[in-house]
C-alpha cells in the first residue's frame, strides 16, 4: 500500500502536507472567505427581494381589494341617491300637477259659474223684454181687432198672467 | 504496473515526485502528482466559484449551480448549528468543495488521454490533515467560547449518578476517535472504491489473455460491473464529501451549543 509504504521516503509526508496546507488554504482564503459571502449576500438580497416584493405585492392587493370595496360603496350610495333623487322629482311633479290642475280646476269652476251667472241674467232680461214685447203685441193685436185701446198697464198684466200661468 | 503484465491496483495510489523544491530540515518538500491534481483541484474550484460571482438578481444557469452549492452547505450549517452555524460556513464550503473536487476528479477517466489520474483524498496523509484541521477547529471553538465548561460534553444529559465513572470515559474515547474516524472513512471509501475498479480492469485483462472464450466470459460481467461500480464511485464521491462536511458540522455544533 504505497500510502504507507512511501512514508518510508523522506520527501513523502512533508510535500503531501505542504501542497494540501498551500492549496486548501488558498480554497479556504480566497473561495470560501472571500468569494463565498458574496455569492451568500446575493442569494440573502434576492430572498429578501423576493420577500419584499411578496409583501409588496400582497399590500396592493388589499388595497385594491380595499378600493374596488370603497368604490362598491359608493356607486351603491349615489346610485341611491339617484333613484332618491328621480322619486323626489317624480312626488314634486306630481304634486306640481296636481296644484295646478286644482288651481285650473277652480279658475274653470269660477269661469263657469260667472258664464251660468250671466246666462241667467240674459235669460232674466230676455225674459222681460219678451213680457214687454208681447204686452205691446197684444195691445195692437186688441186694438186692431177690436178697436179698442187697450191701456198698456192692463195689457201687461194680461200677458203676464198668461206667462206665468 | 508490476512485473509479467499484471495489473497491480495499489500503483495507482503512488505519489510520484514531479520536481524537488526545498528542504525543511531534513524533509525535502517536492511538487509532487498528489500537489499537482490539488493545485488543479484548487484552481477548477476557482474558476467555478468565479462563474458564481455575477452577483445576478436573476441568476443564470453557472450561478444557480454554484449557489446550489453554497445553499447547501449553508442549508447544512443552519439546520446543524443554527442562526450562529455561518460563521463557519466558510470553512465547511471549502472542505466539501475542495473534498468533492479531489474525489470527481480522481474519478475521471483521464487515462484515457495519457494524463495519469490520482485520487488525492486516498492518501491518509492528506484526509488525516484536514480529519485533525476540523477536530482542532472544534476544540478551538469548543474552549474559546466554553473555557473549561466545555469537557461538560463528556457528561450528557440525564446521565445517572452511578455511572458518573463510566459515561465520561466513553464519551472521551468516542470523542478522541472523531479525527480518525474523520480521516479513515474518506481515506478507505476511495482507496476500496479505486482498488475495486483496478481488479476488475485487471480481470478483463487476464481474462483476454487466457483466450477469445474465457476474455469473453469473465470480460463482458467485469465491463458490466465496472460500469455500475463507476456510477456508484461517483455516487460515494459525492457522498464521502458530504459526509465529511455533515460531521464536522456535527462536531462544530457540540463546540458551539455543548449539546
Amino acid at each position: 500500500m504505497p500510502q504507507i509504504s512511501q512514508f518510508a521516503e523522506s520527501w513523502y509526508a512533508a510535500s503531501q502536507i505542504f501542497w494540501v496546507l498551500l492549496t486548501f488554504g488558498f480554497v479556504f482564503f480566497v473561495i470560501g472567505r472571500g468569494m463565498l459571502p458574496k455569492i451568500e449576500a446575493t442569494v440573502d438580497a434576492r430572498d429578501r427581494k423576493v420577500a419584499d416584493d411578496l409583501a409588496a405585492a400582497k399590500a396592493a392587493h388589499a388595497a385594491a381589494d380595499n378600493l374596488e370595496e370603497s368604490y362598491r360603496q359608493q356607486s351603491d350610495a349615489s346610485r341611491a341617491a339617484a333613484q332618491k333623487a328621480v322619486t323626489d322629482a317624480k312626488d314634486k311633479a306630481a304634486k306640481d300637477a296636481e296644484k295646478r290642475l286644482a288651481k285650473v280646476d277652480a279658475e274653470l269652476a269660477d269661469k263657469l259659474s260667472a258664464a251660468e251667472a250671466d246666462v241667467n241674467a240674459a235669460r232674466t232680461s230676455a225674459m222681460a223684454e219678451i213680457e214687454s214685447v208681447a204686452a205691446e203685441a197684444a195691445g195692437d193685436l186688441v186694438a186692431k181687432l177690436s178697436g179698442v185701446n187697450v191701456a198698456a198697464a192692463d195689457a201687461k198684466a194680461a200677458v203676464k198672467a198668461v206667462l206665468h200661468g | 504496473m508490476a512485473d509479467q503484465g499484471k495489473v497491480d491496483p495499489m500503483h495507482q495510489f503512488e505519489v510520484q515526485k514531479m520536481f524537488d523544491m526545498f528542504h525543511v530540515g531534513n524533509h525535502e518538500v517536492a511538487f509532487t502528482t498528489s500537489a499537482m491534481w490539488m493545485v488543479i483541484a484548487g484552481l477548477l474550484l476557482w474558476v467555478f466559484m468565479i462563474g458564481g460571482m455575477k452577483r445576478q438578481l436573476v441568476p443564470g444557469r453557472w450561478q444557480v449551480a454554484v449557489e446550489g452549492f453554497t445553499g447547501f452547505i449553508s442549508g447544512m450549517m443552519n439546520a446543524n448549528i443554527g442562526p450562529e452555524g455561518r460563521k463557519y460556513t466558510p470553512y465547511v464550503f471549502s472542505l466539501f468543495m475542495f473534498i468533492l473536487m479531489l474525489n470527481v476528479i480522481g474519478l475521471m477517466p483521464l487515462g484515457l488521454f495519457g494524463v495519469h489520474p490520482f485520487t488525492v483524498t486516498s492518501h491518509f496523509t492528506i484526509t488525516g490533515f484536514l480529519a485533525i484541521l476540523s477536530f482542532s477547529i472544534v476544540l478551538i471553538v469548543g474552549f474559546w467560547r466554553h473555557g473549561l465548561h466545555f469537557f461538560s460534553l463528556f457528561v450528557p444529559h440525564g446521565t445517572p449518578w452511578w455511572l458518573l465513572w463510566l459515561i465520561p470515559v466513553i464519551e472521551l474515547v468516542s470523542f478522541l476517535v472523531r479525527p480518525f474516524s474523520l480521516a479513515l472513512r474518506l481515506f478507505v471509501a476511495m482507496t476500496a472504491g479505486h482498488v475495486l475498479m483496478k481488479v476488475f480492469a485487471s480481470f478483463i485483462i487476464d481474462g483476454i489473455a487466457a483466450g477469445p472464450a474465457v476474455g469473453l466470459g469473465v470480460g463482458i460481467p467485469s465491463m458490466a460491473l465496472m460500469v455500475g461500480i463507476s456510477g456508484l464511485e461517483l455516487l460515494v464521491a459525492g457522498i464521502q464529501a458530504y459526509v465529511f462536511a455533515l460531521l464536522t458540522s456535527l462536531y462544530l455544533n457540540d463546540a458551539v451549543n455543548l449539546h
